[in-house]
């Protein structure tokens, strides 16, 4: 299939609520042409009721939806031309898979001969060439997965959503899936809208990631921007595992209980902060590093994991403190045992001050 | 080959055990029916061979095949039930289709409406229409008073009588697997039409409408084999003008007391609803009449 040109989506101001709860509040977002935006959240952020906005099954209280130039926030779904892919993938069980691949085509009036043209190419382009005569009862999983993308993309739309597409499958397949995925999009180029409330499909797969709580939009950044750096303790903690310790700004500095913090990025402008530090960023030492943060503190609990060993440990101030280690010959000579005193370095790069409220 | 390890043996009795319990608890039903359905209907099947001289014969079936009136009787039976199957479809289905959109709390209050006169007595609701059906009945008054019509219309002791009646009966049993097989649709097969291009009516043909069949065919096969068989209804409604199978096989044996007839027009019957069933069988689970979904 042919590189398709892809539209921009334009959220302005989109707000819905059910009785008092905002689903979605005053929503703005830009997503640009031949992008791959997911929207990222725990079950009731919102995330959903934005792609149903989107697909034209949720009719909002007031904002507007663009896609290019053409206002659509008014335009009934079967007239919006956006391929879709539902959690249940909603194949048709009375058709065939060329049937529902077909289906789109169909009502488009596209000459049969051009259809199966169509069908074939579409299939094939998510493998599954040869497979237009099997019932969709007949299909594992991960078909049926494929089949909803062929049939999504075989008119092509300009913009493509999908809704929480892989939650159905195992994890090997999920994985491999998301690679497929992304390697899809990559050739047909439509901007795509992709929901999950699985941090790390989101980190694998897309351009950029809007992090979506309570029906607002946290963060909007590229996946390497969110893990770095977290707007705010929602992000850093729905993202990846963080330990948080409450700093206080003394001066021009940031300090933690009397220990001044050695940070490579300047603290936000905020009331509240937060020290935040990836368990895996956190450095088991022996002595103080040099131009690091050093903390003491008592090894609580160390779980062996294979590939790497976590330790549960506890500041002086009793803070409680998680980090992963590598596993290695070496690492496992120099595992703490539980009970014994331990020093821990991080980085300045690794120290990332965050705004302690919850926006 | 039996396995031989460590407690094989004992096993292999426990699972015995089990099936004999499960047997057990199904066989007072199995007696019934052996009793009350297949000792009959062996002896219906006999007695239908049995002439008027006590000796075997054909002549049961023979008077079957020659009489005109025999044969009439069979095509009115297929044509009231045809008609009557027809209706339900075409009142029926709106009905579930209507109640299947309804929030839970409207639709049970719904589903109620349909299975109230369900539990009310059949001979009631029969006599009821005959009321309000009649020369002077409520019907007619009320029509007459609109200037609907200007004398009283024939509304029963006919075939118009006897299809309303059935209709009004047999609605239930159509609605009641439509509306569990439109239920079991689920929302998102409606959005991804919608999604991929179809207009609502669009969307309703040739989605909604399909996947809910197998429901209204389960409701329809119903129907029209409980109206083969139906006798007090069309006997009350019919008023002696609207014949059936049933009503025939009442009066060889009340006014003739030929046992041989009626048994012959039983075993017909049976046979024919029987090919019914597995002709019906050969397109749709059966399983669905009893409210199996997707």
């Amino acid at each position: 299939m042919a590189n398709i040109a892809a539209l921009p989506i334009t959220v302005a101001n989109v707000t819905k609520t059910y009785g008092r709860v905002h689903a979605l509040d005053n929503v703005s977002l830009h997503v640009k042409s031949g992008e791959f935006l997911t929207l990222l959240g725990p079950s009731g952020s919102g995330k959903s009721t934005l792609l149903m906005v989107l697909a034209g099954f949720t009719r909002p209280d007031s904002g507007s939806l663009k896609f290019g130039d053409h206002e659509v926030i008014r335009t009934p779904p079967h007239l919006r031309d956006v391929g879709m892919t539902f959690q249940s993938y909603a194949l048709f069980p009375h058709m065939t898979v060329a049937g529902n691949v077909g289906y789109p085509l169909r009502l488009r009036k596209v000459p049969r001969t051009e259809i199966a043209d169509r069908v074939d190419r579409a299939l094939q382009t998510v493998q599954l060439d040869g497979f237009g005569d099997r019932r969709i009862d007949q299909l594992s999983g991960g078909q049926r997965q494929r089949v909803a993308v062929a049939r999504a993309i075989v008119f092509e739309p300009r913009i493509l959503l999908m809704d929480e597409p892989l939650s159905a499958l195992d994890k090997k397949l999920r994985d491999q899936m998301q690679i497929e995925l992304r390697r899809l999009h990559e050739k047909l180029g439509m901007t795509t809208v992709y929901v999950t409330h699985d941090q790390r499909e989101a980190l694998t797969m897309s351009d950029r990631i809007a992090v979506v709580n309570h029906g607002r939009i946290m963060q909007l950044a590229t996946p390497l921007d969110l893990y770095e750096h977290p707007a705010n303790r929602f992000v850093a903690d729905f993202i990846g595992e963080s330990t948080f310790l409450p700093v206080t700004r003394r001066g021009d500095r940031v300090v933690y209980g009397d220990m001044a913090l050695r940070h490579s990025r300047p603290a936000p402008d905020a009331a509240g902060l937060l020290l935040m530090m990836r368990p895996e960023r956190i450095a088991l030492t022996t002595a103080p590093v040099e131009g690091a943060n050093t903390f003491s503190a008592v090894a609580r609990e160390v779980v062996y994991q294979g590939d790497s060993y976590l330790v549960q440990a506890v500041l002086a101030d009793g803070t409680e403190i998680t980090l992963r280690r590598p596993m290695s010959g070496a690492a496992l000579a120099a595992m703490p045992a539980p009970g014994a005193p331990i020093t821990l370095s991080v980085a300045p790069e690794d120290a990332v001050i965050i705004d302690a409220g919850e926006v | 080959m039996q396995a031989k390890g460590e407690n094989a043996a004992g096993l292999r009795r426990d699972d015995r055990m089990e099936r004999l319990r499960l047997f057990g608890l199904g066989s007072p039903a199995m007696l019934l029916i052996l009793v009350v359905l297949v000792i009959p209907v062996g002896w219906l099947f006999y007695v239908s061979f049995i002439g008027a001289d006590g000796n075997f014969s054909l002549e049961n079936y023979r008077r079957m095949i020659n009489s005109r009136s025999y044969s009439r009787i069979f095509v009115t039976t297929f044509q009231v039930s045809f008609l009557t199957t027809a209706l339900c479809i075409v009142i029926g289905y709106p009905l579930a289709y209507f109640m299947a959109q309804l929030p839970p709390r409207l639709a049970s209050l719904c589903m109620l409406a349909v299975l109230l006169p369900f539990w009310t007595s059949l001979l009631v609701r029969t006599y009821a229409w005959l009321v309000l059906l009649q020369r002077q009945g409520l019907v007619n008054e009320w029509g007459m008073a609109l200037g609907l019509w200007d004398a009283p219309l024939k509304l029963v002791h006919n075939m118009t009588g006897t299809l309303v009646g059935m209709v009004h009966i047999m609605l239930p049993f159509l609605i009641l697997p439509t509306y569990g097989a439109m239920k079991a649709i689920g929302p998102d097969y409606l959005k991804a039409a919608a999604n991929l291009g179809a207009t609502p009516r669009r969307a309703f043909w040739t989605v909604f409408f399909p996947l809910s069949t197998p429901g209204l065919f389960a409701g329809a096969l119903m129907v029209f084999i409980l109206c083969l068989g139906f006798f007090v209804t069309p006997a009350v409604l019919g008023g002696g003008r609207v014949i059936l199978v049933s009503m025939q096989i009442v009066s060889n044996i009340e006014l003739f007391v030929n046992w041989g007839a009626a048994s012959a027009l039983g075993v017909v019957l049976l046979v024919l609803t029987v090919a019914i069933l597995w002709i019906a069988s050969r397109f749709l689970r059966l399983d669905h009449i009893a409210g199996g979904g997707h």
